[in-house]
């Protein structure tokens, strides 16, 4: 259990009511066709189970805990940034089903049994994922608190290339291969702000991580 | 945020059932319901999930058209083939509106019913009649450059912020609801928003309880489709004025025109009689023109959006030239 927990324990100051309150599972279960099941009462903690990373994390949170303050604050992977904690910056984008969102309009709950790849996730310190590779050899960014969310924002966004998901930028919408050029690139990423303006050694990165090497 | 209970519903019964709770809404995507609780401006007691509802799909319907189930993401609505090939227009809203992040979650529905952008509206140590009926309105008076010019009142001159929801408008779309009593009924897409008169909290034609499923639209008329977008950033913003435009040509005459404006008040705004006039008319620069005035007839500024009017007008002609060209010469 991480510290955060043993905090909020003491807060709470009924560790024993929290402890006997997790694992009553109501709310893990699918529940039943036709009929509202049995609603944990206010202030209760819920079972939340995600996979992270690959791993399958356990957790008992309130109902208000962002998959944002999951992630950093009770499992402890704070590569994920909070920047303005409202869906515009997009500092916290993290894949949910290999899908990029952004974890601060999640609520943890709702995510439950989904997969969740942080930048944590993408790669090692010994094996840099191709895209962080390619931020560090292109420079894409000065002081690195967007980067996080940016890395996993491109890497969703090259998959939604590669689906021939179009975008404001694509000229032919009935095109079934989308190109991957420098406007697609700018267009599809506006969702992630970078104050420091690296735009673009950003866009430098993404081309080349897709194979590109020019727009 | 203040505290809340939580369940995840299995079924659309279920769904009902659970939202019959006092203080309880549905939460779908969550990118605007999330974001208002953040901040208190909406605070919900019971969050009824339904995410996971079987919703998600897109079918033909009979006659041609297409039926979008309620947790259709945007962006799956958006790159759906048939959508961009039947109602470019529709995509093209879509792709416009937010960013590739939130469009992967929001829903049809959802956006469907997203609140206001009004930053009184968020501002909870300001007056606001929307968020609290009968305090006044700070931005009759305030910094109102996004503001409404058409159908505003002086309790309200907020505009609806969707893009989505302009096309389908044009496109004449209808609602798919669920009432409380397990009932279906539709509503039209043109009459599901409200104008704000001296009750702006109230914003659709929903009942309370009821629970929206689908999306119905009928088959688009023939001709070109445009959606023109006018805003402050290039990407990722919110419209000051957008225009949705159908135009089909009978030889060098207007056969069709369909016209939807977004960000100029409550609601979508179709000019039914900027509409009509153009039937008929030769496809020329005058026509559209006209049309864009006749578009934003009885429109008022309110200061700091004065100029909203004038876009309004361009960008209606604008609109409907690209669509003419679209629908290119044809024989009569």
């Amino acid at each position: 259990m991480s510290d955060s927990h043993l905090t909020r324990r003491g807060i709470l100051g009924t560790g024993v009511a929290l402890t006997a309150l997790r694992g009553t599972g109501a709310l893990a279960k699918e529940p039943a066709a036709g009929e509202s099941p049995p609603v944990a009462p206010e202030g209760t903690m819920i079972d939340v189970g995600l996979t992270v990373n690959g791993s399958y994390r356990q957790l008992a949170l309130d109902p208000r805990v962002s998959l944002l303050d999951a992630l950093r604050d009770h499992l402890g992977l704070t590569g994920t940034k909070k920047g303005c904690d409202h869906g515009q910056c997009g500092a916290c984008t993290v894949l949910v089903d290999g899908v990029r969102r952004n974890s601060c309009l999640n609520l943890a709950v709702a995510c439950s049994d989904r997969e969740i790849v942080t930048i944590e996730g993408l790669g090692s310190e010994e094996a840099l994922h191709p895209m962080q590779a390619a931020f560090v050899v292109h420079d894409g960014f000065q002081c690195g608190y967007c980067t996080p969310g940016q890395i996993c924002s491109a890497v969703g966004m090259l998959s939604e290339i590669e689906r021939g998901m179009p975008s404001a930028a694509t000229a032919d919408l009935a095109a079934r291969a989308m190109p991957v050029a420098e406007a697609e690139i700018r267009e599809r990423m506006s969702g992630n702000i970078c104050r420091c303006a690296a735009y673009p050694n950003i866009v430098a990165a993404i081309l080349d991580a897709a194979g590109k090497t020019t727009g | 945020m203040k505290a809340f209970t939580y369940e995840r519903v299995a079924d659309a019964a279920a769904a009902l059932q659970a939202v019959a709770r006092p203080g309880a809404k549905f939460l779908a995507g969550g990118t605007n319901l999330l974001d208002l609780m953040k901040v208190d401006v909406e605070m919900p007691s019971h969050l009824v999930d339904i995410s996971r509802l079987p919703m998600a799909q897109v079918e033909e319907i009979d006659g041609g058209g297409l039926r979008i189930g309620a947790t259709v993401t945007n962006s799956d609505l958006a790159a759906d083939r048939r959508v961009r090939k039947r109602y470019p227009m529709l995509s093209r809203a879509l792709l416009n509106g937010a960013s590739g992040q939130l469009r992967n979650q929001a829903t049809t529905a959802g956006n469907l019913l997203q609140r206001t952008r009004c930053y009184y509206f968020y501002d909870t140590a300001k007056p606001c009649n929307k968020r609290s009926p009968g305090s006044g309105c700070s931005a009759l008076n305030g910094y109102n450059r996004i503001h409404a010019v058409l159908g505003a009142s002086d309790a309200c001159i907020a505009v609806h912020p969707s893009d989505m929801a302009v096309a389908m408008v044009a496109l004449d779309a209808e609602v798919e609801v669920l009432s409380a009593d397990g009932n279906g009924r539709s509503i039209k897409l043109r009459d599901f928003h409200r104008l704000p008169d001296t009750t702006p909290q109230v914003e659709t034609a929903l009942e309370p309880g009821e629970l929206i499923t689908a999306v119905l639209l009928p088959p688009a008329p023939a001709g070109g489709q445009v959606y023109r977008k006018v805003r402050d950033r290039a990407s990722y913003d919110f419209a000051l004025v957008s225009v949705a435009a159908l135009v089909d040509l009978d030889g060098d005459r207007i056969s069709t025109a369909r016209l939807a404006l977004g960000g100029v008040a409550h609601k979508p705004w179709r000019p039914v009689d900027a509409e009509q006039q153009l039937v008929g008319k030769p496809a020329v620069a005058e026509a559209y023109q006209a049309a864009g005035t006749a578009a934003v007839a009885g429109a008022r500024g309110y200061g700091h959006n004065d100029f909203k009017i004038g876009l309004a007008a361009r960008t209606v002609a604008a609109a409907l030239e690209e669509a003419a060209q679209q629908a290119g010469p044809r024989k009569g």
